[in-house]
């Protein structure tokens, strides 16, 4: 059964991506009503807290803790059938070992009864420890292709993470810089999901040949709002 | 007297005298009493004793010498503290407040009578402030318990070493000066500075330094250990994350600021004795002596405000002094780049800038009495000649003593009809003592002279808004209260490395939900809290007026400065610049006095008085370490032009008289210095067992009593000592005189059409304060509302 936006009262920004109707959640995931979808990618579990657990909690503590409970409102609030984490969920491939008992059991908790699906990344080529879910490095649902890294030869349809977008503008000399979903209609391209996981603004280089210069839209993830920006905007 | 650049092993040399008299001396029998404290050591920083305990034990049992050491500090428990009062150490390590407590105890004589040395760490550190005008009186103390005891005080270079031998002896009668003994070593390896040379572009404003983050992290994996300094509490926690944002190595960065909990800065020193961490983001809290062994790289975020303050902290890498340190200044923006530069300049000549002695504190004082009559009965004659024989004090004329006097034992002239202010009384034997044995223990939560930021507990609670719980959760760490009052429920910010939501404030603890905001509402950054030193600022005046002093300068600064030469003026190092120029529909005056923000900013409240006064119509100003800007309504330069008002009577000194004190009638600030003031000498009390007061309280309280002593008591001891606070403290109104008598005829003023380089710094201040929380989102809304309408 499709999600009703209104019904949910979320501040979910639509969009029309490859013919499919999307909703993107200022907090930072992806939903596809139409099939009960929920994307967060790069969740960078284990990145901070991966030295404590070796050397004493020195380290920016709960980090995990922050981005699962995070994720648990998302899941909460659009109760998908399935759910994608669209690589780089573990910050190391041994990451997944370290998970504090707590944070493994939350997680176990927002697996129950919903199709997991751990699509690979490059920081976690190998499929999580004793976690579950199904493991694969694409995922195809219908025009859509979900991976983790963008490939640089063309393809339509494809929603991928792995660059942490991120945005910038400028408006009356003040500047304004936030995570942002980015997509010239045919690529879309995610931004991290986890706590302490920078961001790269797409001005970058590291996004030459990606998209369409000119078709360029992002869009911002405001304190509780999305804000649809064109790529003319955005400065450096 | 010591002093010894860093590295050279002045603390150990310091405790070599006491090693060798313990050593020597016959152990105890089984059964006959323990003989107490022989040496006492007392650091500005609790961090710096224990770490003092570590490296002083390692030498006793390797030599098996058998002396106990042991700290005691605010962090240690309290049962630990009672059987050290029974049965205490050789050598006890410790903090000027708790010296004061000691000694405000009646079993004081008896707890010290064997006590032979005190050794003063860092001593130049100490001196400057209200802790060290209390420090030399409860040394005035000891020396009474112990006439013969030894002092030694040790010290990083300072510009006028006779300061500090004089503190250290008892001082003889008034016009006389006595000074120790002193020993200075010269020398030690010329540190290795560099200022960061970035690709990319140094910004006009601002203090995250965030441009150079990238940099910043190659050169944490380019070396082994790298301790990163910054100035202030919310910088540390920006660096930080920022900083694990693009941690892509995982390395092991950690962070150690004075308002985290006190379990995790153990861990994070402990680990970094262990060498397990390769970057640590630290504050002040870090950079006085601790010997961190193995680090080899100092990094310096922002500006270091003051040659001093640079040498000392760049001395942390490596920690020997037959090698050079490394280190890297990391300028947040352009101004910093050039007060960098003259730093590094300042630091090769070996410059010192500590900031002069002030004489002894009147608020402190009338603690300290209230303190003496804690520990006993005394005499005021007696008491009167133990305080000026220590040095602050040495001045401290009878007239002021008695005042004091009468402000504990009345609360002073308009205090007298009110009990609760009659602390201490004279009795028919002639003795000062206690009213009532309940004032010692009261005494005891208020001792110290600390109240500058009082602290609030973070606690975090699960739930958000209107069910938030207001008791209970884990603690956080403490975090100023003055900053919290600054928020609103709702507000986000960073601490200890998360982004935290802003619940409420209920008695001592405001109560934080963890945020999901990537971007928190970081405090706008208190530059204040170090003013740029008049030794550096002179300096920065010196390269804008002087090309070769610019050589060293980065291209793109020295560009900026160049067209500044072009398009406007650029000052003569004794001259002050004044633009005035029109900008969207209002007109700025921007004045470059750099003389720090504090005096910036009563600059500014005088400024915009008289600008008022002559109809100039001023609606703000905002004020940096470096410039002033004040905006208005009207055209400055037409009227400059017209002479509806002069520079020279718009800059002069008499604007500290009248309307300074005008000003000062209706400020908030003032205010507050009383606060501190009154509450140091016991007025109003910050701690009670089981009520705490916040600083919200105490305020408004404090408030109605300044009232009523500014009507009924103006000469009243606590506004007297209000008063030469704020001459120094908050205000700086000392500095700002003296800059308005420097330049009295040398104001340069150019009327412009447009802004100047350099006045783009400080414009872009402007306003700078409100673009965060809500407002970004304005100007997000704002930009996607465009777009549709072009859509």
């Amino acid at each position: 059964m499709p999600l009703a936006l209104e019904e949910a009262e979320l501040p979910a920004m639509e969009m029309e991506f490859q013919g499919e109707t999307l909703l993107i959640d200022p907090r930072g995931c992806l939903v596809w009503p139409k099939e009960n979808l929920l994307v967060v990618s790069d969740l960078h579990l284990e990145k901070g807290s991966s030295h404590a657990a070796r050397r004493g909690s020195f380290i920016p503590p709960y980090d995990t803790h922050a981005t699962l409970e995070q994720l648990a409102l998302c899941i909460a609030d659009w109760q998908p059938k399935t759910i994608i984490s669209l690589g780089d969920s573990f910050h190391d491939e041994d990451a997944s070992l370290r998970l504090p008992q707590s944070c493994r059991l939350a997680l176990r908790q927002l697996m129950e009864a919903r199709e997991w699906i751990w699509v690979c990344g490059n920081h976690d080529p190998l499929p999580p420890e004793n976690l579950g879910g199904t493991f694969c490095t694409e995922m195809m649902m219908g025009p859509l292709n979900f991976l983790h890294e963008p490939k640089p030869q063309f393809r339509y349809g494809e929603i991928a993470g792995h660059l942490h977008p991120a945005a910038k503008i400028r408006r009356r000399g003040k500047g304004v810089r936030r995570r942002c979903f980015a997509s010239d209609g045919r690529r879309m391209i995610m931004p991290a999901f986890g706590a302490f996981t920078g961001g790269l603004n797409v001005k970058d280089q590291a996004y030459d040949g990606l998209f369409e210069i000119s078709d360029l839209q992002t869009w911002f993830l405001g304190k509780d709002a999305v804000y649809q920006i064109a790529g003319d905007q955005l400065v450096a | 007297m010591l002093i010894a650049p860093t590295g050279a092993g002045k603390t150990l040399a310091g405790f070599l005298p006491s090693l060798v008299d313990l050593a020597q001396t016959p152990k105890p029998k089984p059964g006959e009493a323990k003989r107490g404290i022989h040496t006492l050591y007392i650091s500005p920083l609790k961090a710096l004793a224990v770490d003092i305990k570590r490296n002083l034990e390692k030498p006793i049992e390797e030599m098996g010498l058998g002396i106990d050491v042991e700290t005691r500090t605010g962090d240690t428990p309290v049962s630990r503290r009672q059987r050290q009062k029974l049965n205490p150490p050789q050598i006890m390590l410790t903090t000027p407040e708790q010296l004061a407590l000691l000694i405000a105890n009646k079993d004081a004589p008896r707890f010290f009578d064997n006590l032979q040395t005190v050794i003063f760490d860092e001593l130049h550190s100490l001196v400057t402030s209200k802790r060290g005008h209390l420090l030399a009186l409860g040394l005035a103390r000891l020396r009474s318990f112990r006439p013969d005891l030894k002092t030694i005080g040790l010290s990083a270079t300072v510009a006028e070493p006779d300061d500090l031998r004089r503190w250290l002896v008892g001082q003889p009668e008034l016009g006389e000066i006595a000074l120790s003994e002193f020993v200075h070593l010269q020398g030690g390896a010329k540190p290795n500075i560099t200022i960061l040379d970035s690709e990319e572009r140094v910004p006009w404003s601002g203090h995250s330094a965030r441009y150079a983050m990238g940099d910043v992290y190659r050169a944490i994996k380019a070396h082994g250990t790298t301790l990163l300094f910054v100035n202030t509490r919310s910088q540390s926690e920006i660096l930080f994350q920022e900083l694990w944002n693009i941690n892509e190595d995982t390395l092991p960065i950690a962070l150690h600021h004075g308002s985290l909990d006190v379990s995790q800065r153990r861990k994070v020193e402990e680990a970094m004795q262990r060498n397990e961490l390769r970057a640590i983001v630290a504050t002040s809290t870090l950079d006085l002596g601790i010997d961190w062994g193995d680090v080899d790289l100092v990094v310096h975020v922002g500006a270091p405000k003051g040659a001093s303050r640079l040498a000392q902290r760049i001395g942390r890498a490596n920690h020997r002094i037959d090698e050079p340190s490394r280190a890297i200044l990391v300028p947040a923006n352009r101004f910093e780049v050039m007060e960098c530069q003259a730093a590094l300049n300042a630091n090769y000549l070996g410059a010192q800038d500590t900031p002069p002695l002030l004489s002894g504190s009147l608020d402190v004082l009338a603690q300290h009495i209230l303190g003496t009559a804690c520990a006993g009965p005394f005499h005021a004659d007696g008491l009167f000649a133990e305080i000026t024989s220590s040095a602050p004090y040495a001045e401290l004329s009878r007239e002021q003593f008695d005042q004091a006097l009468d402000f504990v034992s009345t609360g002073g002239y308009a205090l007298r009809a009110y009990e609760q202010y009659a602390k201490i009384k004279k009795t028919e034997d002639g003795t000062w003592r206690l009213t009532h044995p309940a004032i010692a223990q009261r005494y005891r939560m208020n001792c110290g002279t600390i109240v500058e930021a009082p602290m609030l507990d973070v606690r975090l609670t699960r739930k958000r808004g209107k069910n938030a719980a207001f008791q209970g959760g884990p603690i956080l760490g403490k975090i100023e209260e003055g900053f919290v009052e600054s928020l609103a429920v709702g507000d986000t910010f960073l601490f200890s490395g998360n982004t935290l939501r802003l619940e409420g404030i209920r008695e001592a603890a405001c109560y934080v939900s963890k945020a999901a905001d990537t971007d928190p509402k970081v405090p706008a950054y208190a530059g204040g809290k170090f003013p740029l030193s008049t030794y550096l600022a002179d300096l920065v005046r010196g390269m804008l007026a002087n090309e070769t002093e610019r050589k060293d300068l980065p291209p793109q600064v020295r560009e900026w400065i160049e067209i500044q030469k072009l398009k406007s003026i650029l000052p003569k190092r004794d001259e002050l610049l004044i633009e005035t120029f029109p900008k969207g529909d209002r007109y700025y005056l921007v004045a470059y006095p750099f003389e720090g923000r504090m005096a910036h900013q009563t600059l500014g409240m005088l400024l915009t008085r008289r600008l008022e006064r002559a109809r100039a119509k001023p609606l703000g100003f905002v004020a940096t370490d470096y410039a002033i800007a004040v905006w208005g309504l009207r055209d400055f330069s037409a009227m400059i032009d017209k002479r509806e008002i002069t520079l020279s009577g718009l800059f002069d000194e008499d604007m500290l008289g009248d309307d300074l004190e005008a000003w000062l009638d209706e400020s908030f600030l003032l205010k507050r210095t009383f606060r501190n003031c009154a509450t140091i000498a016991g007025l109003i009390e910050r701690r009670f067992p089981g009520k705490e007061k916040t600083g919200r309280q105490m305020t408004v309280s404090s408030d109605l009593i300044y009232d009523v002593l500014r009507s009924h008591d103006p000469n009243h001891i606590l506004l007297q000592a209000t008063r030469a606070d704020a001459a120094h403290g908050l205000l700086d109104v000392r500095r700002l005189g003296d800059m308005l008598s420097r330049t009295k005829t040398r104001i340069v003023h150019k009327g412009l059409e447009q802004i100047s380089p350099l006045a783009v710094p400080i414009m872009l201040e402007i306003g700078r304060e409100s673009v965060v929380g809500e407002a970004q989102e304005a100007l997000l809304e704002e930009a996607s509302s465009e777009l549709m309408r072009i859509g």
